[in-house]
């Protein structure tokens, strides 16, 4: 069922169907303890009436029946009439013989009991007169009973009538139910109005002003939006950053390319073929890191976070030894701890931000070169140290602020190394930290805020 | 039609006059309607008299000419016990019971002897004249006042049940013993309308005492009583069937009629349809006939619904208000007049005043 005035349908439906069938049971029986009340008064009224009006005369019960007795039980216009008047030995005076008193009740008090009359079902009432007189002493009952007719149709009065309130709060349950649902759907409706009404490339916030139920819906949209605008700016700063990157050394390529075919001296047409060997190579570099920090900055966005031992990084990334193959003439050394170093962040992200450092150390600093991950004052700290002195201070100063512009990827490739892995520290909320340590030496580290750690 | 009523009233009136009154373990009269050998048969039994109510029946038996109907002319006490009997017997006797004796129909009905039936022309009826749709008065007629126009002089018509009681007053009326009204123990009608009468109205116990000091007469039957008016034998009469006296007046200019002017009781004679009959769609649209316009004129002709209360036909009734109109209604408040020990209470006084 998917359709949610269909639910709020069948659920009115069911509700007013089970509390019909209640209403309706309670009714009747209420209707038919009115009416049982309201003609059993008659019936004794009756009763007394006629008991009433016994008299003795030559010791014997006269009884002359008073009309307005039977009027009396005339207001149930359509049903027969029983009575039968027993004399203290239990001889019938008068009245119907055929009448039978309940044999349980010998020593019948006053009161009421159910029986039959000429086949249909009756209801009868029982009064007893005592007599002392000296010609006749004991008590005479009179009893009276009628037919049920107008104690149902009563009976059935009140339920119909009661029903027709019921049914007509049923309607308006009905009513009222179909105004929430459109009242409800209609912020719904509003959304989707604004939605497809959007322009394409327009991924602002949306308007919030909905009922609170809704904006949940509303706040998960506006957060996807704004990864995708995200990504979308990452994604058009990654392109335009390529495009100004490349020109440079495409162009640089193709004149050298031109000296080339324009050059007749053989010892210089080598130079340029040395010349261009190096600027390829560099390109490629360059071109590698360029594909690096687009994963980067798309991992950051989109990949799961999960529990990293940086200690596995520092190892993995000194393992797989590139810096052997490329710069065998440097000297690398691992320092790991015995404490597991966690953070919650995306591997491959994390090394190549560290293979980054590495290159930068290898290229700017001076032997012995050191990567490690360690805890230091509840940070977890993934690091790249060498014997240099590191950039000098302005350098460092104008890095610094290159970072915060976001403009340090139009540098050269050191710059772009130290990009990608300020980057990576952003996207995982940490820092990339640039530092002259105590012992004369220039630390590359990124520190992030430790995982906690596991219960294990 | 006219002609056929004059010539049925002149062919039974000699019967009538023979068995009107005195049988009475049996029924008094019967007579066959319709052509020997018609498909089916219907038998109606009644307290009125076959030479009234027969041109009624010749009318229905026009629209249904495959029908035999055996009309059963009875005393109403008779016709009380054999219907009663044929009830808890679960006889099957008659298919249609027409009565006087209202409050022995409505005992009848309520010890659930009577089949149900509703229509169109029964649901249009009043409700004082039907009951439970069991039970249906189809005519009206009022209880009179009969008087001799010769014998009684024009200032002492009796307009009022106390103009009545005047004239009984005086220790050497010469209405004593020349007042009559029916013997109560052997007409269910007359002890109808006695307790109707006792129920009404205070008067009536002022009258019965007075009919016991002039040594009123208490006889059977309306016919007797009427030609005893006529007669001169009696002077006034009391609670004679409106219907009968004028049925008589016609043919017999010697009597005067009054509709008492205090109160008249008016009478509906109670049809019912015994549970037991054999021919019910039959009895039904019987009933139906009685209540449609066509029933209704044949019944206002034989003048079961008496023209009497109907103010313009210039008769002494004229000017009576319709308040004064008291019709007995088929209700259970009539199962009193029917109870043992209440009737003989009833009779006993009433005996006091007739000895």
């Amino acid at each position: 069922m998917t359709s949610l005035t269909a639910r709020v349908a069948a659920g009115v439906a069911v509700l007013l169907i089970i509390g019909g069938v209640i209403v309706s049971i309670a009714a009747f029986a209420y209707g038919r303890e009115a009416a049982r009340s309201a003609f059993d008064r008659l019936l004794l009224g009756a009763a007394h009436d006629i008991a009433s009006a016994i008299t003795v005369q030559d010791g014997k019960p006269v009884i002359e029946l008073p009309v307005s007795a039977f009027e009396l039980l005339a207001f149930a216009p359509d049903d027969r009439i029983g009575y039968r008047i027993i004399g203290p030995e239990g001889k019938t005076l008068t009245g119907y013989e055929e009448i039978a008193l309940p044999a349980n009740r010998r020593d019948l008090r006053d009161g009421y009991f159910d029986g039959s009359f000429f086949g249909e079902p009756a209801r009868y009432a029982i009064v007893s007169r005592r007599f002392a007189e000296r010609t006749l002493n004991g008590t005479i009952r009179v009893v009276v009973g009628q037919t049920m007719l107008a104690r149902n149709s009563m009976a059935y009065d009140i339920t119909r009538k009661a029903l027709y309130v019921l049914a007509a709060s049923g309607l308006a349950m009905i009513l009222l139910a179909v105004v929430v649902v459109r009242s409800v759907l209609t912020p719904l409706e509003r959304i989707a109005g604004g939605l497809s009404a959007r322009d394409p490339h327009d991924l602002t916030p949306m308007d919030t002003s909905v009922p609170r139920e809704t904006a949940v819906m509303i706040d998960a949209l506006n957060g996807f939006m704004a990864r995708l605008d995200r990504q979308m700016n990452s994604m058009r700063h990654l392109i335009s950053d390529t495009a100004h990157q490349l020109r440079t050394p495409v162009a640089a390529l193709r004149a050298q390319a031109d000296l080339f075919s324009g050059e007749a001296d053989l010892s210089r047409k080598e130079k340029i073929v040395e010349r261009i060997q190096t600027r390829s190579a560099s390109l490629g570099r360059l071109l590698d890191q360029m594909l690096s920090q687009a994963l980067v900055i798309h991992r950051g966005d989109s990949a799961r976070r999960e529990t990293v031992d940086l200690r596995d990084i520092a190892l993995d990334v000194f393992e797989e030894g590139d810096h052997a193959v490329l710069n065998p003439e440097m000297d690398v050394a691992l320092d790991i701890g015995e404490k597991p170093v966690e953070v919650l962040a995306d591997v491959p992200s994390l090394k190549e931000a560290l293979k980054n450092l590495l290159s930068n150390a290898f290229k700017y600093g001076r032997p012995p070169v050191r990567i490690g991950a360690s805890l230091e004052d509840g940070k977890a700290v993934i690091w790249v140290e060498d014997a240099g002195k590191g950039p000098d201070r302005q350098t460092l100063d104008e890095l610094g602020t290159r970072f915060n512009r976001g403009t340090l990827a139009r540098q050269a490739s050191s710059g772009l190394g130290l990009a990608i892995a300020h980057s990576v520290a952003v996207s995982f909320g940490g820092e990339l930290v640039l530092e002259q340590t105590s012992g004369e030496r220039f630390r590359a580290a990124l520190l992030f805020d430790a995982a906690p750690a596991r219960s294990a | 039609m006219r002609t056929v009523f004059l010539s049925w009233r002149t062919f039974l009136a000699g019967i009538l006059v023979l068995l009107n009154c005195g049988l009475s373990a049996a029924q008094e009269m019967v007579a066959d309607f319709g052509r020997e050998g018609a498909g089916q048969d219907l038998v109606l039994r009644s307290t009125t008299d076959i030479a009234i109510f027969g041109p009624v029946v010749e009318t229905f038996l026009q629209a249904h000419p495959d029908v035999r109907l055996r009309y059963e002319q009875w005393g109403s006490n008779e016709l009380y016990r054999l219907s009663r009997q044929d009830c808890r017997s679960d006889e099957a006797g008659a298919d249609i019971v027409i009565s006087s004796a209202v409050h022995q129909m409505v005992q009848l009905v309520n010890e659930a002897c009577a089949a149900g039936y509703r229509s169109r022309l029964t649901d249009q009826l009043p409700g004082a004249l039907r009951w439970r749709d069991e039970l249906w008065g189809i005519t009206r007629e009022p209880a009179v006042m009969v008087y001799n126009r010769d014998l009684v002089p024009a200032g002492d018509i009796p307009r009022t049940r106390f103009d009545l009681l005047d004239l009984l007053r005086p220790s050497d009326t010469r209405y004593a013993g020349r007042v009559a009204t029916y013997d109560i123990e052997e007409s269910g009608l007359g002890y109808l309308f006695a307790f109707a009468d006792a129920q009404e109205a205070s008067t009536f116990g002022a009258l019965q005492e007075s009919f016991g000091r002039t040594r009123a007469i208490s006889t059977c039957c309306s016919a007797d009583i009427i030609r005893g008016v006529a007669e001169g034998q009696y002077l006034i009469a009391y609670n004679v069937l409106g219907s009968y006296a004028q049925g008589y007046q016609q043919q017999d200019e010697r009597i005067g009629i009054v509709l008492p002017s205090d109160y008249t009781l008016v009478l509906s004679r109670a049809l019912m349809i015994p549970k037991q009959a054999r021919r019910k769609p039959l009895a039904e649209a019987f009933l139906d006939f009685l209540l449609s316009p066509e029933g209704t004129l044949a019944l206002r002709t034989a003048l079961l619904i008496s023209p009497l209360l109907e103010a313009e036909d210039g008769n002494e009734g004229e000017g009576l208000s319709s308040t004064a109109l008291r019709p007995i209604g088929l209700s259970p408040a009539l199962m009193v007049a029917l109870d043992g020990l209440t009737r003989e209470t009833f009779l006993r006084r009433w005996r006091a005043t007739f000895p």
